[in-house]
């Protein structure tokens, strides 16, 4: 009935969306403007859209500014009149921007690893082909870096998950995942934020609130910050 | 101290909600936008009754709907046609009116369309959560407490300094007959939304054709999250994964099946199936006034055409205005 909120591939290969050297740059409707950043998915390509972000949020003519994983949507408060010019301005934004070292707060995340809530631990273990205590020894030793924010209030995608855990999402999805369950989907892991449907791949818990929409600070993340998570028990 | 209850819910359906113009400042924290699904019958039915223009009302999605009035207050009754009954009368499409204690309200099934406002002088007060009053039903916050309105509900209104409308009330002509010209129907009678081609859209060449001429069907499984359409597939020239990117309401996506999807209110913030069009976000309040089980058609649009629609919808707000003040300050108290 309802669109899940992490999408399911139908396919196991996938060719990565590439645009060689140059940035793309397209529009979603008439006010939103999408810059995608060539190359890796990696930190140095998010540092920059993060400065192109701190650039552009000075600007009286822009509304909101979305960072995703590798790229910026920009939403302007009006339709701008000139489609060159906007271009131009972006696509030069792009080129001033440089790789910003955002001074970051440290999250640190006590987790019970495995137990009732890593419903997904065997299908990560059998995937990598690794034990449930090297994913656990590989996943906490990690040190991640906050991409960016979405999909859920408050969730974040982290960064820096070591490529021998990387484990595709779930063809079918958990109905009804806790949040703070700590997960896995694809290179990227997480800490659900909402209770509900989910289709990374559940391997620990965290007793922890990533959104609350009362605080002054409603997200606990924020992009650039660093997150470590630290294996309160392991349940096996 | 809680203010004082306006409208007492005696019957609702499941998803029937407190919505305001929404809440867009924090869609970079993966908050969603929230707010109504056709923001012309909200606004208009505010400037009826002389409100701030993002007044928050109730949108009825799922009827019947029935209310009982706790105080003197005025009412609005905008967007699609519910067969209001006041005590019993039925009420024009597009009306408001003063109501007593203790009358009744009832909407119905619409005759057409698929969301009914209903405003009240003031607006609906609930607290204000992340500057915004809508329902943020996936989050669980706004609103009366993140939750649908349920049966046995109060809600109070805030202080409104308007003069009352008159007893037997006034109407205004709904956009779709006042803006005829400016948002086209197909000669099947099909709603026509225009659309501009987004970033994928050069992988879907070979069923390009089919995008833009076939009547899309939406299904049942649509909702404030997103409508989704049915009809001959269209599928992508090569397979891409994508990277996870900012989502805004009115994007039209390309699921692996091949039937897209249009990004609504409810959406979340972010997504990574490809997205083929953006509708403009002028046409979006004609998508929220379809039913399930209805046909739209998409046309290949550009900004300068959004550009030109938002300003006739701008200049039909300012007529409404103009409209009715002068009347409410005649016929006022």
């Amino acid at each position: 009935m309802t669109i899940v909120s992490h999408e399911v591939p139908s396919r196991v290969s996938y060719i990565l969306a590439s645009q060689g050297d140059n940035i793309k740059i397209s529009t979603i409707g008439s006010r939103a403007w999408l810059i995608e950043a060539p190359g890796d998915f990696d930190l140095p390509a998010q540092r920059r859209i993060w400065s192109l972000a701190a650039t552009l949020r000075m600007r009286d003519d822009v509304e909101s500014l979305i960072p995703g994983v590798t790229n910026l949507l920009v939403l302007f408060r009006q339709t701008p009149e000139d489609y060159d010019a906007t271009f131009a301005l972006l696509a030069g934004a792009w080129e001033q921007a440089q790789a910003v070292h955002p001074q970051g707060k440290l999250i640190e995340i006590p987790v019970i690893y495995g137990g009732e809530h890593a419903t997904d631990l065997d299908a990560v273990c059998q995937h990598t082909g690794l034990s449930p205590r090297d994913v656990i020894r590989r996943h906490s030793q990690g040190c991640y870096t906050v991409f960016s924010l979405g999909s859920a209030p408050g969730f974040g995608y982290l960064h820096g998950l070591d490529p021998s855990l990387a484990t595709p999402r779930k063809k079918v999805p958990s109905l009804n995942m806790l949040k703070g369950t700590v997960t896995i989907g694809g290179a990227q892991t997480g800490v659900s934020a909402l209770t509900g449907p989910n289709g990374w791949n559940a391997i620990g818990f965290a007793e922890l609130t990533l959104f609350d929409p009362c605080a002054e600070n409603p997200a606990l993340m924020a992009p650039g910050d660093s997150v470590r998570f630290l294996p309160e028990r392991i349940e096996l | 101290m809680t203010p004082k209850a306006v409208i007492e819910i005696l019957k609702t359906g499941p998803l029937n909600t407190v919505q305001d113009a929404g809440r867009s400042g924090f869609r970079d924290i993966g908050v969603s936008v929230s707010g109504v699904m056709d923001p012309l019958a909200f606004r208009a039915g505010n400037i009826l009754l002389g409100n701030d223009e993002n007044a928050a009302c109730i949108e009825v999605q799922m009827f019947p709907f029935k209310v009982r009035f706790l105080a003197d207050t005025s009412i609005a009754v905008t967007g699609a046609d519910c067969r209001t009954k006041l005590d019993g009368e039925e009420l024009p499409p597009w009306w408001a009116c003063s109501v007593r204690t203790g009358q009744e309200l009832e909407m119905q099934f619409p005759r057409s369309g698929a969301r009914s406002y209903l405003c009240v002088a003031g607006g609906i007060d609930v607290p204000v959560v992340m500057g915004s009053r809508s329902t943020a039903l996936r989050g669980g916050f706004g609103g009366t407490d993140g939750r649908p309105l349920a049966k046995n509900d109060r809600l109070a209104a805030c202080d409104s300094f308007i003069s009352p409308l008159p007893a037997q009330g006034m109407g205004i002509e709904p956009p779709q007959i006042a803006l005829a010209n400016v948002f086209p129907t197909s000669t099947e009678g099909l709603v026509q939304l225009r659309a501009i081609p987004a970033g994928e859209y050069a992988l879907f060449e070979a069923d390009l054709p089919r995008f833009w001429s076939q009547p899309w069907k939406v299904s049942l499984h649509s909702n404030r999250t997103g409508y989704r359409l049915s009809g001959e597939p269209v599928t992508p020239s090569k397979v891409i994964e994508m990277r996870s990117y900012g989502l805004i309401p009115g994007i039209v996506q390309v699921p692996p099946a091949g039937e897209p999807i249009i990004q609504l209110a409810d959406a979340n913030t972010a997504g990574g199936y490809p997205k083929i069009a953006g509708i403009i976000e002028e046409d979006l309040w004609r998508l929220a006034q379809v039913q399930p089980g209805q046909s739209i058609r998409l046309v290949k649009s550009d900004a300068r055409e959004a550009i030109g629609v938002a300003r006739q919808i701008n200049q039909w707000f300012s007529r409404l205005r103009d409209n009715v003040m002068p009347v409410k300050t005649v016929m006022g108290f």
